[in-house]
């Protein structure tokens, strides 16, 4: 199951001819990503060739050809496609997720980094009217280990298993998927660093608690905005599955950007300290280090393996 | 970046919105000038990215040339909440009638922009929200549709302010979107004794995402009151300046506030933010490392890396080019982990250099990084 992305995505790659849409897009399909074609309007109708170990297997040795379609709508005509990855340049990127959004895809996957915020407003509010649902921007993409992997998070360092996970940040996203691999994830969802974003944790909770491949959630912030407060509030009166937190940024002064757009406390409000506590209030178990995160993450799978052996 | 009274005051002006008549300086002498020019009678106001200016002493009035001459210099220098008052703006005094406030802000959770609107200007919005908030209107705004008339009269109409405002709204949204800020905030928006509708106080925040577009934002429009902040910048690196004695190099903005905090979890503290970001090349760690080496204050460093894209190896080579090319002077725990972390160290093991000892996990590294600087 896992949520938003599974062995039958099919993924466009916009950008894909640029320098880090073809690293990514070879790294996704080493993942055993289903990528069906990349979208530029000025190479429609070329293919790109993409040497890629996994995908030789079976294909008699040659390299893994990706058709490029002139617009996602075409892109999605001709292989069904339903999710989209964005790679192109932050000037651009507005128009290529509101394509995306017009063209009717359901999930669209905004990695770059840098966007202006009334782009982001503008687009993820569009995309939103059009059924469309926005990843990103800013983020590492999602990822559902053994299955697919749309966007640029490192698929070797963790298999499939029954952790799903929500995150700010990229790196402690891959920091936590290492220490956890043993047990492994549904899925791992980046939603970015941006203030505004597509995707919420609030969305990641609901969506982890509707599906029966995954037993907990782990809940990952940073100061900045009240997203943490938000969802714990929805902890409290939607979510069952236990959840194991963790923020970043308590030594962060105030009105300092710290990294990521959206990671300033302005004031009093957006503290790492005030999410800690709301989080906590919610019956969240919060770690004060990455690693002491995972652990808390095992004692509460064992004690609820204890309780269903009850 | 945050923009100070006169430069929110010079936009609003470009956009056709009315302001005090005012200059801006640094010096008394000019200021004795400017209020002369100004008629004599003028308002000496500090201008530094802060609130509060009004308490500490920074907005004074002065009845003459020769007064705001001894005004700006009182208020020239002075320390407002840690910052230095380095120009003050002189502007004419504005017969009020009725004070209001108005800002568009961007409501994160929301994801689009939001007209806070009061009748009771003046005083610190936060305030009048939390004694009386049926004083306080919260309009969102469709960014398909901005502030039109229409919506400008809602927005006025909600919060209680005279139709006369409507027109400034419309203004202050143009102020908004064709500057890409992210906060246009007019306290007090007033009404003159003549009837006019005047920006008398204004703050505006613009979003560093779209300096591309921008051509108003010069290179040397982003100031760094501190000058590690500004050669870090210069560097193009992303670092951040802190009270502490622990120097930290990681990877990717999440992973480098999470070290800051684990080092402050271990009783030291953190003297940077410093996201090397996922390249982790040799030179870019070289510059991170003479940033941080450069910094009176530290007494060891921290690396702490997780090799997910770039992996392991690859960041021990750039940190023994980096070695190469400046020279340690503080001790230097490195932590890598992710893919091809035995190779990495290896790599780092087999360089030996006498000041890097390496800790495989981030908990440990952390401790023995404090350890380091406050033993020191």
């Amino acid at each position: 199951m896992a949520i938003y992305l599974t062995k039958e995505s099919k993924v466009l790659v916009q950008g894909m001819t640029g320098s880090e849409g073809m690293k990514h897009t070879r790294r996704m399909l080493a993942a055993g990503t289903n990528v069906v074609g990349g979208v530029n309007p000025r190479k429609a109708g070329r293919t790109v060739d993409f040497d890629v170990p996994q995908c030789l297997k079976g294909l008699g040795g040659a390299p893994m050809a990706v058709p490029v379609f002139g617009t996602v709508a075409d892109g999605m005509r001709a292989t069904g496609a339903d999710v989209t990855v964005v790679f192109v340049p932050p000037a651009f990127a507005k128009a290529a997720a509101v394509e995306a959004a017009d063209a009717g895809i359901g999930l669209a996957v905004v990695i770059t980094e840098g966007i202006p915020v009334h782009d982001s407003v503008a687009f993820t509010t569009y995309a939103r009217e059009k059924g469309t649902r926005v990843v990103g921007p800013n983020c590492p993409g999602l990822i559902t280990p053994g299955q697919s992997n749309a966007g640029i998070i490192p698929a070797d360092i963790t298999k499939p298993g029954r952790i799903g996970l929500v995150s700010k940040s990229g790196t402690l996203t891959y920091q936590l998927m290492y220490e956890l691999r043993d047990i492994g994830f549904s899925t791992c969802v980046g939603i970015g660093g941006d203030p505004v974003v597509g995707t919420t944790h609030i969305d990641c909770l609901a969506a982890f608690q509707d599906d029966p491949d995954t037993e907990l959630i782990v809940l990952i912030g940073e100061i900045g905005g009240d997203a943490e407060e938000r969802a714990a509030a929805y902890v409290r009166e939607h979510v069952t599955k236990p959840v194991v937190g963790y923020i970043a940024g308590f030594t962060a002064p105030e009105g300092k950007t710290m990294g990521h757009a959206g990671a300033i406390v302005s004031g009093s409000s957006g503290t790492a300290q005030a999410k800690k506590q709301a989080l906590e209030a919610a019956g969240v178990s919060v770690g004060s280090t990455p690693t002491e995160t995972a652990k808390l993450v095992l004692a509460r799978l064992e004690a609820r393996l204890g309780e269903q052996r009850q | 970046m945050d923009l100070y009274e006169h430069q929110a005051r010079e936009l609003f002006e470009e956009h056709g919105i009315l302001v005090p008549r005012a200059e801006v300086t640094d010096s008394p002498k000019e200021a004795r000038e400017i209020a002369r020019r100004l008629g004599g009678r003028v308002v000496v106001k500090a201008q530094v990215k802060t609130g509060g200016r009004g308490k500490a002493g920074g907005v004074k009035l002065a009845a003459d040339p020769a007064a705001a001459e001894l005004t700006a210099r009182q208020i020239l220098g002075m320390d407002i909440k840690g910052h230095r008052v380095g120009k003050v703006m002189l502007a004419q005094p504005v017969d009020i009638a009725t004070e209001f406030y108005m800002s568009y802000v961007l409501d994160r959770a929301a994801g689009r922009f939001l007209a806070i609107a009061s009748a009771e200007g003046g005083m610190e919005i936060e305030e009048v929200a939390a004694t009386r908030p049926e004083a306080v209107a919260r309009i969102p705004v469709d960014p398909a549709e901005g502030v039109t008339s229409a919506k400008a009269g809602e927005i006025a109409e909600a919060a209680g302010l005279p139709p006369q405002t409507v027109d400034v709204l419309v203004r202050l949204w143009d102020v908004l979107v064709r500057e890409d800020a992210l906060l246009v905030e007019v306290n007090p928006l007033v009404r003159t004794g003549q009837g006019q509708i005047l920006a008398l106080d204004g703050k505006i925040t613009l979003d560093d995402n779209a300096r591309f577009r921008q051509a108003r934002w010069g290179a040397d429009d982003t100031e760094h009151d501190d000058p590690l902040e500004a050669a870090a910048a210069a560097k193009g690196i992303d670092y951040v300046k802190l009270d502490g004695e622990v120097g930290i190099i990681g990877n990717g903005a999440g992973l480098v506030m999470s070290t800051l905090d684990v080092v402050a979890g271990c009783g030291a503290r953190p003297a940077n933010f410093l996201d090397i970001g996922g390249g982790a090349s040799a030179r870019i760690m070289a510059d991170g490392l003479s940033v941080i080496l450069s910094d009176p204050a530290v007494k060891s460093v921290l690396v702490n890396v997780f090799g997910g894209i770039t992996a392991c190896d690859a960041v021990a080579d750039g940190i023994v080019q980096a070695l190469g090319t400046v020279r340690l002077t503080k001790p230097l725990v490195v932590r890598l982990d992710g893919n091809n972390a035995p190779r990495g160290r290896a790599i780092l093991d087999e360089h030996a250099h006498p000041l890097v000892q390496q800790v495989t996990t981030m908990d440990g590294a952390a401790r023995r990084a404090a350890e380091l600087a406050t033993t020191a």
